[in-house]
């Protein structure tokens, strides 16, 4: 009787609990230190604590090893754990000019005020695999980290200073305008209040933040190609700390820490108004934790897709965010796995019925399936 | 480094903190006075998948106190691996008593079943709903269905029945058949069978209906009229078994389960077996086959001075 097995279902999760734990540890190798995991994964860290939307590495690593690497899973676990921590302040609005720039491009222009800064990217790396890695010890990693640090002039590393936005160039020459300058700007947390359509800007910018990686792509992605027509150009994408600061009790504003976050602004033509011809440009916001350039770029794509209007998935709101939010996606996906027969009887009846009624109009009564089923139960 | 301390962590009572509860207390009561309509709610994340039940562990765990005795199931089931699980969170964040019997329970949280005996004013029932939008079937966007409701305009709905009948000459609707509640909002009863839908009307419990993902709750107070969609001509029909037995207890009038033990041997047994030795569920057959057989409310004594 499968799943359902009278009295059997707590001792069956026990079993299954024991034995998945065992599948994590049966080839008893060294375990992983959370250490090891927040240090040498780190962009997975970071996509778990986007998605999982909570700010805490070592906490990410740690559902990381329980879960044997399930990315949905460690986001989803890192939610759960989010929800019971009471939610004691509102940060003020964070500052990404004051960020801690640790890469930052812009594909819009040659050069920009400040530089291009390429950063810690693989964007321009061969991707061939590195058998060297396969031998990697502490003493080679070491060696590595000793003779980067030493080709450091520590003499010559400058302040960086705060970088001003490529934007602005726009900004100051009037191109860039507001896609539409009367929405909604009322500030909502989606984590407090179930989303209403159409939803204001700000929560859908908090969803797309909290939304999985690779559902934002397969979106943004089609509107690139085609089913939605955002043609975008990266106008700046950055990375790097910024400062988070909430108002305390006495109303005094307080630095309580640092995040990284990647931010991505597009750049992409506004319909043309009436009274209006210019093809002025406007601006599509991604903002989330940690790198996570793919995140925030498509971010960027599906913000201005979203609010252009128009019959493509991706330009509609309901579409885009509830099919994005991965936890959500990943639990209900996965429910198919719970039993159904109770609804599935249901449809069966209605099924027998039909054939019944077919039978009938036919004038063979006794020949079909519910005939046959109702012979052998009554016999 | 990391000290174990960092990760030691208590739970609130349920779980969930109060301030959530309560809000989620507030938007239960805002579905009891408006029967049938959803209302959006917070849905905080829980431990447990969307789609697992999280809608009915919110409602669940913002009710339940110390003295509720909780009983849970899944497809009618208290064995049923997910409801397992879920009854044991709910014991460790509660410490409640929990049974199997549908009587002594205060609080029953369940998948796409109603249990065939009458519940009491002193019971509430909370059903798991995956998909709270009876409209969805005819209208994909929630901005849409929300003005439909408000505006009482069902059109859709019963176009789509009456193209159901015109092609399969009934109505094919299976499990979370449409119903009206208190002559007002079309709500879908979470996917329970049709069997169940005539046990939503005029029952003295409260039904609580959570959607978690969908963030929404919706409610049938106690003696509510719920009436399923029909036609004047075409009437709603619960699920056949006529002249099916219950293979263990020998009953019938029960949602039976089909259970194949070979790929030929096929028998039913009742789906709640905890009904076979109480008294017969109400149910109501096709084309008024017996009608509903529903419990009469208790009239008031006339209150006299002394």
């Amino acid at each position: 009787m499968g799943y359902v097995a009278t009295k059997g279902g707590e001792d069956a999760i026990a079993n299954a609990n024991q034995l998945v734990e065992f599948y994590r540890v049966k080839e008893r190798t060294t375990p992983i230190e959370i250490a090891q995991i927040q240090a040498q994964f780190r962009l997975l860290i970071d996509k778990i604590m986007g998605e999982g939307s909570l700010y805490a590495p070592e906490h990410a690593a740690l559902v990381l090893k329980q879960n044997e690497g399930d990315v949905f899973e460690s986001a989803f676990m890192l939610r759960a754990y989010r929800a019971t921590l009471q939610r004691r302040y509102y940060s003020e609005t964070l500052a990404t000019r004051e960020m801690f720039v640790r890469r930052r491009i812009s594909s819009a222009f040659r050069e920009i005020p400040g530089g291009q800064i390429l950063g810690p990217t693989r964007d321009y790396s061969q991707r061939l695999l590195d058998g060297e890695l396969a031998e990697e010890t502490l003493g080679s990693v070491e060696a590595f980290v000793a003779a980067f640090e030493g080709e450091l002039d520590s003499s010559s590393l400058r302040a960086v200073p705060t970088i001003g936005k490529v934007i602005d160039l726009l900004t100051a020459e009037g191109l860039l305008r507001e896609a539409n300058p009367d929405e909604n700007r009322r500030v909502v947390d989606v984590t407090r209040e179930a989303i209403k359509f159409p939803a204001p800007r700000s929560a859908a910018l908090q969803m797309l933040a909290r939304a999985e990686t690779g559902g934002l792509m397969a979106l943004a992605y089609s509107a690139q190609r085609g089913f939605g027509s955002v043609h975008a150009t990266v106008g700046e994408l950055r990375m790097g700390e910024v400062p988070v600061r909430v108002r305390d009790a006495r109303g005094r504003v307080r630095v309580i820490g640092r995040v990284r976050v990647t931010e991505a602004e597009m750049i992409s033509k506004i319909k043309v108004q009436k009274k209006d011809p210019v093809p002025y440009l406007s601006l599509g916001y991604g903002l989330c934790f940690g790198q996570n350039e793919t995140k925030a770029i498509c971010m960027g794509i599906l913000d201005r897709a979203m609010r252009s209007g128009g019959d493509a998935p991706c330009q509609s709101q309901e579409f885009v965010l509830y099919h994005t939010e991965g936890i959500e996606s990943y639990g209900f996906t996965n429910h198919l796995k719970l039993p159904h027969y109770v609804t599935f009887q249901s449809s069966l009846s209605n099924l027998r019925q039909a054939v019944e009624r077919k039978e009938k109009k036919r004038g063979n009564l006794g020949f079909g399936m519910a005939a046959a089923a109702k012979k052998e139960t009554s016999a | 480094m990391i000290t174990a301390k960092k990760f030691q962590h208590t739970y609130n009572y349920g779980f969930i903190d109060e301030t959530t509860k309560k809000e989620i207390r507030r938007k239960l009561l805002k579905a009891v006075a408006i029967p049938g309509y959803q209302v959006p709610y917070s849905s905080p994340e829980m431990p447990i998948a969307r789609g697992w039940g999280t809608g009915g562990l919110h409602a669940s765990l913002s009710l339940i106190g110390p003295d509720d005795v909780f009983k849970i199931i899944d497809q009618g089931s208290d064995a049923s691996v997910n409801a397992c699980n879920l009854r044991d969170f709910v014991k460790r964040m509660t410490g409640c008593k929990t049974t199997f019997d549908t009587g002594a329970a205060t609080l029953i949280q369940t998948r796409h079943r109603k249990p065939e005996e009458i519940l009491t004013e002193r019971q509430i029932i909370v059903f798991q709903v995956p998909q709270p939008e009876p409209l969805r079937s005819v209208e994909r966007y929630e901005f849409k269905t929300r003005q439909m409701h408000a505006e009482a305009d069902y059109a859709k709905m019963w176009v789509s029945l009456y193209e159901s009948y015109v092609k399969f000459g009934a109505i094919m609707q299976a499990a979370g058949y449409p119903v009206r509640v208190h002559g007002r909002y079309i709500m879908t009863p979470s996917p329970i069978p049709r069997w169940d839908v005539p046990n939503l009307s005029m029952a003295p419990c409260l039904h609580v209906f959570s959607a978690g993902r969908e963030k929404r709750l919706h409610c049938v107070p106690p003696w509510t009229k719920v009436e399923p969609l029909e036609f004047e001509d075409v009437k709603f029909c619960v699920e056949e078994f006529r002249g099916i037995v219950c293979a263990a207890s020998g009953g019938d009038r029960a949602f039976m389960d089909e259970i194949y033990e070979s790929e030929t041997a096929r028998k039913y047994v009742m789906n709640d077996p905890t009904s076979s030795t109480k008294s017969a569920p109400a149910t109501v057959r096709c084309n008024g086959f017996s009608p509903i057989r529903r419990p009469r409310r208790p009239r008031r004594k006339p209150f006299l001075l002394p």
